[in-house]
């Protein structure tokens, strides 16, 4: 059964549709790659699956109508990194790691041994740990992503929507962020990660969808979905792809001139 | 967690200053009473004039002292969690101006002079009629700055109302009363005072103690903190009725007190980790600290003037404020 089973999705934003007409299915075990231009509808497609925008046609979690779905329950089948990385106050990093146990306590209860070690593995993954003890606000920005990154993965949610998880961070990073992802996925749970970056996203994610002006242009493995003549009509430029290691290379050259 | 022991600790030394800062609050007043026959008459019940000092003047003053405090510091730290902001601080919700503008009316109309309660009651009247139009304006999806914005055009239009009594008030007596009262003071309340703010106060509070998980996880702002399972439209309900409730109740028994519900958590913050929840409690024994150390020092220092408390907390409160911003302007930027 799929994780998440999106149905004929619709969603406006001020008055302009923003999603129209989405379906797809995601499964235990894929990485998908959300990709597509600027405006494209990316993070309003990851924000309307959490139930934050309104909109119509069905989201399915776990195989239930994810309408009836309290905040609560969806916080245990769904976790959600979002863009905005502000912390507001100078809490710790492992603090802010710890927040991701949230749902699963109840009120007023201290984090029980199970959830410690949950919280320790996310920050040994995102390699965090050495400074947990700082505050996080003062960190700098890559630091900061991965401190947020460790948070969602503490939530431990058998769904991983994360909106732009990999901007900022340095290519070591990077790749220790995708092969993170590929883990999870590879222990059974999914990972929906929108992205600018094509070369990270074809290396790494086991599935692309590719979104353009609200609706899904494709749909299927990196090499499928990323052609040269796709790339130029839905981003306007002209691409190199290769091929490295048995995984695909993506790189950008130039835009596609006006004739 | 790291940092559970000393977050105790801290919780545990500010329980015993407020304890100690109480007791203090009873022996202090024109009375000189010895500590022992002072408790002693507090506990009488044969009556006679120390045990009517202890039991109807100075412990009626003690209690309010420690509940306005401690409301004062839990809604500030309350708001500056739920807005994420640290200029947050209880009155921004526009119902200490109402409550002040319904006391005003009370006193303007003779109201207040009819029955003791006369003045609270109006006030209480005006902090409810305030958090509903908050409430109206923002509606479900208003959100945090929808109610800020409706806070502040409500609070103005209470103080320009409240200027306007002033203006047209009938001799300047009334005048005086209306600026007298609204500098905020503890002297002169009795049990009655008490038992009529007590049920906001308790009921506001449970509000606002409720909110601890749910500010935590506001600290990575609003979308995540829905993603984590917080409904924020009750956490929106709980801080707007939950400030209303026991601030305007506050605000009915004690008049306007600045600066304690901005102040106080920027001062107990760094000692709590900056854990919004464990600011909740601190901020409410450091509210409750801070109000009655400030009541028991106007008593002192012009023991004959009535020095105003409201007055007190501000001239203490704003160079204090400013050091702060001074100190911590780094991380502010």
């Amino acid at each position: 059964m799929s994780l998440l089973s999106v149905k004929n999705l619709h969603a406006s934003l001020g008055g302009k549709p923003v999603l129209k007409g989405l379906s797809f299915n995601i499964a235990a075990g894929e990485f998908v790659g959300l990709i597509g231009p600027n405006g494209a509808g990316k993070s309003t497609l990851l924000r309307t699956v959490l139930g934050f925008v309104p909109h119509q046609g069905s989201v399915a979690i776990d195989g239930r109508d994810a309408s009836t779905m309290g905040a609560k329950e969806r916080a245990r089948h769904i976790a959600y990194l979002p863009q905005e990385r502000d912390i507001a106050w100078p809490v710790s990093v492992e603090t802010v790691v710890a927040l991701g146990r949230l749902t699963y306590r109840p009120a007023f209860a201290a984090p029980d041994h199970a959830d410690r070690q949950i919280v320790e593995r996310a920050m040994r993954r995102m390699e965090i740990h050495g400074f947990r003890d700082r505050p996080a606000t003062e960190l700098s920005g890559g630091e900061k992503a991965r401190v947020l990154i460790a948070r969602a993965l503490a939530q431990d949610a058998p769904l991983l929507l994360a909106d732009e998880p990999a901007a900022g961070l340095d290519p070591s990073h990077q790749i220790t962020l995708m092969k993170t992802f590929s883990a999870l996925a590879g222990e059974g749970h999914a990972v929906v990660a929108s992205m600018h970056d094509l070369g990270l996203a074809a290396r790494w994610c086991s599935r692309l969808i590719l979104i353009d002006r609200g609706v899904i242009v494709a749909d299927g493995p990196p090499r499928a979905v990323l052609t040269a003549d796709r790339l130029r009509s839905v981003y306007e430029i002209e691409t190199y792809l290769g091929e490295a290691a048995g995984r695909p290379i993506v790189q950008p050259l130039d835009l596609v001139l006006a004739v | 967690m790291i940092g559970g022991l000393r977050f105790r600790l801290v919780l545990a030394l500010l329980g015993v200053l407020t304890l100690a800062l109480f007791f203090l609050s009873l022996m202090v007043g024109p009375a000189a009473v010895a500590f022992g026959d002072s408790m002693r008459a507090l506990f009488s019940a044969k009556g006679g004039a120390v045990a009517l000092i202890m039991q109807e003047i100075r412990l009626p003053r003690a209690i309010l002292g420690l509940m306005v405090g401690a409301t004062l510091g839990l809604s500030g730290a309350a708001l500056q969690g739920w807005l994420r902001n640290p200029l947050a601080e209880p009155a921004l919700l526009g119902v200490s101006a109402s409550a002040s503008l319904g006391a005003v009316i009370a006193i303007y109309t003779g109201f207040s002079a009819l029955f003791p309660l006369g003045l609270p009651l109006v006030a209480l009247a005006g902090a409810v009629a305030a958090v509903l139009v908050v409430q109206a304006m923002a509606g479900l999806r208003g959100g945090a700055l929808t109610v800020i914005l409706a806070g502040i055009a409500v609070s103005s239009l209470a103080s320009a109302m409240t200027a306007l009594a002033l203006n047209l008030s009938p001799n300047p007596f009334a005048a005086l009363e209306i600026m007298f009262w609204m500098l905020g003071s503890l002297t002169d309340r009795s049990m009655t005072h008490v038992w009529l703010a007590a049920p906001f106060m308790l009921v506001g509070w449970a509000m606002l103690a409720s909110l601890g998980r749910s500010l935590d996880a506001l600290t990575l702002g609003g979308d995540a903190a829905a993603s984590m399972g917080v409904d924020m439209r009750r956490v929106q309900f709980l801080a707007v009725f939950g400030t209303a409730a026991s601030v305007g109740a506050a605000t009915a028994v004690a008049g306007v007190i600045g600066f304690v519900g901005l102040v106080v958590p920027h001062m107990l913050r760094p000692l709590v980790g900056s854990r919004p929840s464990r600011l909740l409690p601190a901020s409410a024994l450091g509210g409750a600290c801070v109000l009655l150390a400030a009541d028991t020092l106007v008593r002192v220092i012009a023991p004959e003037r009535d020095l105003k408390l409201g007055v007190l907390t501000a001239i203490v409160g704003a160079p204090f404020f400013l050091w702060l911003v001074y100190k911590t302007r780094r991380q502010m930027l």
